[in-house]
């Protein structure tokens, strides 16, 4: 399948990509384009341009600055895969398979915000910030204001998804997902944190339209029974998982991820 | 008139330039601008991996790249991994155990399999069916794949020994 004809411009730097952004409200950012190419391929998109900045050395990495670890928006899920980074480098290992894994990149997924990816759960339990920048400077959100709605973000047109900043150290932490058998993504995935100040922190992917937080495990705290968290009125239901099976898959993985993470 | 891009990339070591569309997926480009018809389009979607080759040593689905963004890589496809009379040790594995009937998959998985040895030469049974994920096979049911994935780690451990006895 080939996509719609576009013209291609290889960022050389941040300001330029962001430059060619504003200069061309249609253009769409290329990432790992695991996402973005599906659905070009499909036609459900056919940005007049793309801005490849995959390759941009100043997106790229993984390094600790005091009790915070900054994760460059273009590190691939590979990266993440074999890295220390807590919580993330378990989800990356579940995330498609090892070639979607060489290419995709968690800015990309995070910016897509599908509703089934597997990180939107785990930034939201990570308690994580979103930095985003823009050709009239930089502001940082919270994973709490970053994902809005499905396939929806903070972002704002002209903006750019730079990096992402978790905490170095968790007490303990676990994702666990049930897999839709074919695709890989998930039909409940529940990520739970216990934080270095004892604070429990839990949120689910690919029940409702977006991630969000489960804040009755919050509230019920380690002791939890992980009954009832959420109403199948608030989830998804489709041809795969009713919403009612998905309420249930969500008290079972958060089940299990509690008793890893505690 | 549609843009056209240079692209130079090493192909299996022999360094090209073509001008394709900048909307030219890696793998129609290996096919028809390079005739390497090793390399299969299966899906289309990035979910089966016929398509898989390397770029920059990492296995990835070419059906899902341009080939713009290889500018200056170095891509090995199947055809870059051995030859008659000098085969691959996949090659050989999936020869040995029986790893394939209509062969279709054939390449994407001995793609995907040496970059799973590249950074672990002895993977577990379970191990390897996790690394294979990404390729599907409508024929063999997987057993014999993953046969033929141990029996080329074991040809390439005991060749690797050899070459440290030598030295």
């Amino acid at each position: 399948m080939y996509t719609s004809e576009f013209t291609y411009h290889k960022a050389s730097s941040v300001s330029d990509a962001l430059a060619q952004l504003a200069s061309n409200p249609d253009a769409k950012l290329l990432a790992g384009g695991h996402s973005l190419i599906p659905t070009m391929k499909l036609r459900l998109a056919s940005p007049s341009a793309l801005i490849d900045v995959s390759s941009l050395p100043e997106l790229r990495g993984i390094r600790t600055e005091g009790d915070t670890i900054i994760i460059g928006a273009m590190t691939t899920h590979r990266e993440l895969e074999f890295s220390k980074v807590p919580l993330l480098s378990e989800v990356a290992r579940l995330i498609g398979d090892p070639m979607v894994r060489n290419k995709g990149t968690i800015g990309g997924a995070l910016a897509h915000a599908d509703p089934s990816a597997d990180y939107p759960a785990a930034i939201l339990a990570l308690n994580a910030k979103i930095k985003i920048q823009s050709s009239s400077g930089a502001r940082v959100v919270t994973a709490d204001e970053f994902f809005q709605g499905m396939f929806t973000t903070a972002l704002a047109p002209g903006e750019m998804l730079v990096e992402i900043h978790v905490p170095a150290s968790v007490k303990g932490a676990a994702y666990e997902k049930f897999a839709h058998p074919a695709s890989r993504y998930a039909v409940a995935g529940v990520a739970v944190v216990v934080h270095s100040d004892g604070s429990l922190r839990a949120a689910v992917t690919g029940a409702g339209d977006h991630a969000m937080r489960l804040t009755k495990l919050e509230s019920e705290g380690v002791s939890s029974a992980c009954k009832g968290l959420v109403s199948a009125s608030d989830l998804m239901g489709d041809h795969f998982a009713s919403a009612e099976y998905r309420a249930h898959l969500v008290d079972v993985m958060a089940s299990k991820a509690l008793a890893r993470a505690k | 008139m549609a843009q056209v891009v240079a692209v130079t990339m090493t192909v299996n070591g022999v360094k090209s330039t073509h001008h394709p569309e900048p909307r030219t997926l890696l793998v129609h480009y290996l096919r028809e601008k390079l005739g390497l018809t090793g390399t299969h389009v299966g899906c289309d979607t990035s979910q089966c991996g016929s398509c898989t080759v390397h770029v920059d040593g990492m296995a990835i689905k070419s059906c899902t790249m341009f080939a713009v963004q290889a500018e200056g890589a170095n891509v090995t496809t199947i055809e870059g991994m051995g030859e008659i009379g000098h085969l691959h040790a996949l090659q050989t594995g999936f020869w040995e155990e029986h790893g394939l009937q209509c062969g279709f998959c054939t390449p994407g998985m001995i793609m995907s399999s040496a970059d799973l040895l590249s950074h672990n030469p002895n993977p577990s049974e379970s191990e390897i069916r996790h690394a294979l994920e990404g390729n599907f096979c409508r024929c063999t049911g997987y057993h014999n794949i993953v046969k033929a994935v141990q029996n080329a780690a074991h040809s390439m451990a005991q060749s690797a020994m050899a070459q440290a006895a030598d030295d």
